[in-house]
């Protein structure tokens, strides 16, 4: 799940990180009157969930509260898609007004997990403000990674080491030292997966500060933080998607395809939109079901993938293990009754009472071809888009 | 530590015996697996199918000896699991779980680290052997039999499909054994390759990836240099789009070594058949043996 600028800069503001003075507004009035009591000169912000604002016109500068107030206007109520959105337009509801910082040097610094050493890994880079996929590849010299072991936390030493690598001052050591020891705190006690401050700016006065702020939570733990889970802007995911992540399914809309795809398991889940675009069809999107999934969830599943117009046909593949293929095949019965939409389905049943599941389906009257296995499935689905 | 493939004694000790764990832990049994406890905190005294049910994963080993440990408990409580089976001093622990946080692997892994244990998952199906007629965890029985090819996967349904091809074409499998989903999990594939590679009963190998992290590429090195049997493999996510979390927690694609093509490239370069679609992994195998 991942966080607001303004939502991550409070987290960070909590446990002692500098940064610079601001608030979230959401009118140009607001607006105006943030800017004003920040003394005017701001920075104002776009708060949507996508990186790369700056570039797309969702950072603007105002040199007085008027200024301010129009740029607010200007964003609220429009969207926004950067580089790193790609297909996506993020509404914007929010912006957050920010005093405007005089920058001496921007620097990189984020805690996130390295699935390969198995800990936390903290990375710095002197080389802030810039995509640090694009530093690590043409200044891979100027990053530097500390593995934490999560018993032990981050060892004082190898942060030394890091900052004598670059030559910090006295004053700056310090400050960062600070930094690195509050991010890691905050990483573990909130179930982060990442926390990137990217820049961490060197401002007049010498002081470090987080001039921007990402933090993704772990969905995986949110039942542990509930305070968390209200601060999740709905509004920055659609609906479809919104709608799946409220029943525990994992869906991804896949812009201009044509088959939708229901499957248990995400690894079969991603074979079978290979699959199906080897057969010579888009797949409209990934859902994975998950393991042990209702009756309603199934059922769920079903609207949303026929609540796409850009669906033609359904591609059903489901595998029983933790699954119970009847469990799934009254699931979909209901989905059809209650949404009462109908796209004809190539289905393929298998393993725990797949048989049972089948005679379920065939008595319905749904619109259904069943297949043994995914070759047969693949021609199948030729044969139905009239190809 | 001993190869779990080819171990005298599989008694199997099942924790958590919700709705699930219940149903699975029936199917295990009528596989021709020795279930001989469960655990679960308020059914102690109770039994499953005449299998007692304890209130500790230690109370059930001083009085069954199990070697292996299945887990079917919750997602806020399973890492609590497997610590308690590891310090109840269960050798083989399969944790069928999903959604686990990475905090709480993180310790678990920690945890474990240079103590005498194997920990399968979590996030996976668990692992089969036909011969054995052992079942540990969720793969369906059905769908096995009893051959020479070793199956591993990350994913439990894709498991299914490639045993499914195996069967249907009249070759039967050795072991089959999920590997889990988890970025942090603990059996890889270098340790599933190194079993297959020492069990006689192993002549080939399947294997099957996915985008995300770099397990394949680690895979490809260690079946380069110590792996002697022909290794058939597919990589799922070709056609997923980049950044998105495609269900499975690590199949993320972040960086361009978790991509399908480089993890093909690098399978390839270490002399493994490449079956392009997950379609074709049966066929791929035949053409070999």
């Amino acid at each position: 799940m991942q966080l607001h600028e303004y939502q991550a800069k409070e987290i960070l503001n909590n446990s002692e990180v500098p940064i610079p003075d601001g608030k979230v507004a959401k009118s140009g009035k607001e607006a105006q009157e943030i800017a004003f009591s920040l003394g005017g000169n701001c920075v104002v912000k776009a708060q949507v969930h996508a990186g790369g604002r700056g570039k797309a016109g969702g950072i603007k500068l105002a040199n007085n509260p008027d200024e301010a107030s129009e740029h607010a206007d200007n964003m609220i109520g429009s969207s926004l898609k950067t580089f790193q959105s790609g297909d996506t337009e993020f509404p914007i509801n929010e912006v957050y007004i920010e005093e405007a910082s005089s920058i001496l040097k921007e620097y990189y610094l984020a805690v996130t997990m390295d699935f390969d050493f198995k800990c936390p890994v903290i990375i710095f880079s002197t080389e802030g403000g810039m995509n640090i996929e694009e530093v690590a590849e043409k200044y891979p010299d100027k990053i530097i990674k500390i593995h934490v072991d999560p018993l032990i936390g981050p060892s004082p030493y190898k942060i030394r080491n890091l900052i004598s690598v670059f030559k910090f001052d006295k004053e700056i050591s310090s400050q960062l030292y600070k930094i690195i020891n509050q991010l890691y705190g905050i990483f573990i006690s909130n179930d982060c997966t990442l926390i990137e401050i990217n820049p961490l700016a060197l401002v007049e006065g010498n002081n470090l500060v987080a001039l921007d702020a990402k933090i993704t939570i772990d969905d995986d733990a949110l039942f542990r933080h509930k305070d968390l889970v209200k601060l999740f802007d709905e509004a920055q995911i659609n609906k479809s998607e919104l709608n799946a992540q409220k029943n525990d399914l994992a869906y991804i809309k896949l812009s201009g395809g044509e088959v939708g795809c229901m499957v248990n398991g995400a690894g079969l889940a991603m074979a079978t939109m290979d699959i199906t675009m080897k057969a010579g069809a888009l797949p409209a999107n990934f859902l994975d079901v998950g393991g042990s999934a209702s009756e309603e969830r199934i059922m769920e599943a079903y609207n949303i993938i026929t609540s796409d117009d850009d669906v033609k046909l359904i591609l059903v593949n489901l595998f029983g293990g933790i699954l119970r293929c009847d469990i799934a095949a009254r699931g979909i019965i209901e989905g059809f009754k209650k949404y009462k939409k109908s796209v004809p389905m190539v289905v393929v049943l298998r393993g725990t009472n797949s048989e049972d599941a089948k005679n379920i389906l065939k008595e319905s009257g749904m619109e259904i071809y069943f297949s043994d296995d995914l070759p047969n499935a693949a021609e199948e689905i030729n044969k139905r888009l009239g190809r | 530590m001993k190869n779990i493939l080819n171990k005298d004694s599989n008694k199997v000790l099942v924790q958590g015996l919700g709705r699930d764990g219940s149903f699975q832990t029936e199917k295990c049994i009528e596989f021709g697996t020795e279930v001989v406890a469960g655990v679960h905190p308020t059914k102690a005294g109770e039994n499953f199918k005449g299998i007692p049910i304890f209130g500790s994963v230690d109370e059930a080993v001083s009085q069954t000896s199990p070697d292996i440990g299945l887990i079917f408990v919750p997602a806020p409580f399973a890492s609590d699991a497997i610590i308690e089976q590891v310090d109840a001093g269960i050798e083989t622990v399969v944790c069928i779980t999903e959604g686990i946080p990475v905090n709480d692997m993180l310790k678990v892994n920690n945890y474990i680290k240079g103590k005498k244990v194997r920990l399968i998952g979590p996030n996976c199906p668990g692992f089969l052997i036909p011969r054995k007629k052992l079942k540990v965890g969720i793969i369906p029985g059905s769908i096995v039999t009893d051959g020479k090819v070793g199956v591993v996967s990350r994913s439990g349904t894709l498991t299914y499909e490639a045993i499914v091809q195996l069967t249907m074409l009249g070759i039967g499998q050795s072991a089959c054994v999920g590997i889990g989903g988890d970025p942090l999990h603990g059996t890889s594939f270098v340790d599933v390759l190194e079993m297959f590679e020492e069990d006689q009963n192993t002549e080939a190998i399947v294997m099957i990836g996915e985008i995300g992290g770099t397990r394949e590429q680690a895979a490809a090195q260690m079946i380069k240099n110590s792996i002697s049997k022909p290794v058939v493999a597919s990589i799922v996510g070709q056609t997923a789009p980049e950044g998105r979390r495609m269900g499975h927690a690590g199949a993320v694609i972040t960086g361009k070594s978790a991509l399908a093509s480089e993890k093909i490239k690098s399978l390839k370069s270490a002399g493994v058949y490449i079956a392009d679609s997950p379609t074709e992994i049966g066929l791929r195998l035949k053409e070999l043996i």
